[in-house]
């Protein structure tokens, strides 16, 4: 087996474990779904997932369209089904598995497509606040590195912000730009994500070797070239690091954001709205979304590590 | 006017002048040294060997006092690219492969695309590191990577090569090996060396002149000429003047720590 196969592997067997603890935890401890869903009614609300096995034909058709309309997971289907169930069956994903000649459906749940489309519109949201905040960030860096009076006169303030709670200004930014603004929610996200990117970055820019400093002033090198050859690609690492905090902030930003309001396509409120109805389960599979996308946010800014320094010592 | 390498006239330098923690580093410190020597600067840690050299490069300014590098400031010799610097770190920059670590001083002095990587080349042949072009300096040794940083110290042929114990942090196989390696170099680029070492062996076996300095306050307490003949090989390490010259050298420096405390 490959490195990576192994490295890949150990994790996926530890989630498999939890997820299946958790289901028969649930299950046998009786807890109530109003307290904790078990894993595969969440997911219900997402897709369900139909065993096909033709040598099984015990069920009739009738509890077959009812499995298929509740959130059972697991039925088996006679020889002869249906139109209306084979409509269903054919629309769906099929995937086939290597044993007992049977094979998966997967069908869409009944709250994957209000739950998508609030993820997307929370979505931009982040990406809107994290690109204005860190760009921002970006440029306060680089400009106050340059001048250490700016810096010596910023930072202390930099890093009181970054210690406050943001959040708690959300109902402040809904009263300024609109609680249906997205805006409001991009405010927000921006200012969380600003001071770690800038602090970092700043730290990067500054925490640089002395040698290497030295080195460059017996060349004779300008400010600017030591700032493009030294200082900067010093600094990446710093960066990166800001960045995958302000990855994490960005999705807390804006789903946090809309529980203190905005439209009602967006996640936050679906959640608690969702919640509100006792409509636990679907609130759950939305907060298994926006877990997914602040994740997926981390991995992308990795992946962006990786291209931007492969030279890193992390990656070796 | 006299053709002088470096001339440095009752230097001073106090760090923290006016303070209560006030140190002495260098006091009345007269040199001259002629283009083409080699020149080390040994002494007891804190005896300011390290800021002379950094004060003839211009790194450290003085306190009072003349330094004249080819008859000019330290401030213009730096603005003229007449210093090659080697530190104790090889302070290769990681995010640059072997040959753009060498380029480095080139860019800076906006060298011709062909005339640059000509000169790369050429000098990772001297330090017999052709073979290493694209690696990253993590993939070297510590001793491949001092010679990396001895090729970029030279790529851009500096009229005096300022070292500052280059080979302090490296066993002494590979120590010895650079010596020699340092020396060929030397005789075929004629430039000036000036050398910081702890290593009483080193200083002797590289130079043509050994400077001993003791500590608080940092001044040269002798100046001795060493009369091995060149080139210097193996044999060298085993002639009896060598001996001689190394037990001179051992003698000044246990005077002159006898002198700082």
């Amino acid at each position: 087996m490959s490195d990576t196969m192994e490295r890949y592997l150990a994790p996926v067997i530890i989630l498999v474990i939890i997820l299946i603890a958790w289901e028969g935890l649930v299950a046998t401890l009786q807890i109530e779904q109003f307290l904790l869903p078990r894993p595969t009614i969440i997911l219900s609300n997402l897709f369900q997932v139909v065993h096909l096995s033709p040598a099984d034909t015990t069920a009739t058709d009738e509890e077959l369209q009812n499995a298929l309309k509740g959130n059972q997971l697991v039925v088996t289907i006679p020889a002869k089904a249906s139109p209306h169930l084979t409509e269903a069956l054919t629309s769906a994903a099929i995937i086939r598995l290597p044993w007992f000649n049977s094979s998966l459906l997967l069908l869409q749940g009944k709250n994957l497509s209000p739950i998508l489309q609030a993820a997307w519109y929370t979505l931009k949201e982040a990406l809107g606040g994290f690109i204005i905040g860190c760009g921002a960030g970006i440029v306060v860096a680089l400009v106050t590195s340059r001048w250490v009076g700016t810096r010596e006169a910023l930072m202390p303030f930099a890093i009181a912000a970054n210690s406050m709670p943001i959040i708690a200004f959300a109902p402040i930014a809904n009263n300024w730009f609109g609680i249906d603004n997205p805006f409001s929610k991009m405010f927000i996200v921006a200012i969380m994500v600003f001071f770690p990117v800038m602090i970092n970055l700043v730290r990067g820019l500054t925490q640089v070797d002395a040698n290497s400093l030295e080195l460059m002033r017996s060349y004779a090198a300008g400010d600017f070239e030591i700032i493009r050859k030294l200082r900067i690609p010093n600094a990446l690492p710093y960066l990166f690091n800001g960045l995958k905090i302000a990855a994490a902030l960005s999705m807390i930003g804006a789903v946090v954001g809309e529980y203190f309001g905005g439209p009602r396509i967006a996640l936050g409120v679906f959640i608690t709205q969702e919640a509100a109805l006792f409509r636990f389960s679907s609130a759950w599979a939305a907060i298994i979304i926006a877990c997914m996308m602040g994740i997926t946010l981390y991995l992308i800014i990795i992946l962006l590590e990786r291209l931007a320094m492969p030279w890193h010592v992390s990656f070796r | 006017m006299t053709n002088l390498a470096v001339s440095i006239k009752s230097l001073h330098k106090i760090f923290n002048q006016g303070s209560n923690n006030q140190v002495h580093a260098l006091k009345d410190i007269d040199l001259d040294i002629a283009p083409n020597e080699f020149v080390s600067l040994i002494g007891p840690s804190g005896c300011g060997k390290s800021t002379l050299l950094r004060v003839v490069g211009d790194l450290v300014s003085s306190s009072s006092g003349q330094v004249l590098v080819n008859n000019k400031s330290a401030h213009q010799a730096r603005l003229d690219r007449d210093y090659g610097m080697v530190f104790q770190s090889a302070t290769l920059y990681d995010w640059r492969t072997v040959a753009k670590n060498v380029q480095l001083p080139l860019e800076l002095m906006n060298y011709a695309k062909d005339k640059k990587e000509a000169r790369t080349r050429e000098m990772l042949k001297l330090v017999e590191l052709q073979d290493f072009h694209n690696h990253y300096p993590w993939q070297l040794s510590g001793g491949m990577q001092q010679r990396v940083s001895i090729a970029r110290a030279l790529a851009f042929e500096p009229s005096i090569l300022l070292m500052d114990e280059p080979f302090g942090a490296l066993d002494e196989m590979t120590r010895e090996r650079l010596n020699l390696e340092l020396l060929s170099i030397w005789e075929k680029t004629k430039t000036t060396v000036i050398f910081v070492t702890h290593s009483i062996t080193e200083a002797v076996f590289l130079s043509t002149r050994v400077i001993v300095m003791s500590a608080r306050p940092g001044r040269i307490t002798q100046d001795i000429t060493i009369d091995l003949p060149q080139p210097r090989n193996t044999d060298t390490r085993e002639n009896v003047r060598f001996f001689q010259l190394e037990t001179q050298v051992r003698e000044a420096l246990r005077e002159s720590e006898r002198m700082s405390v």
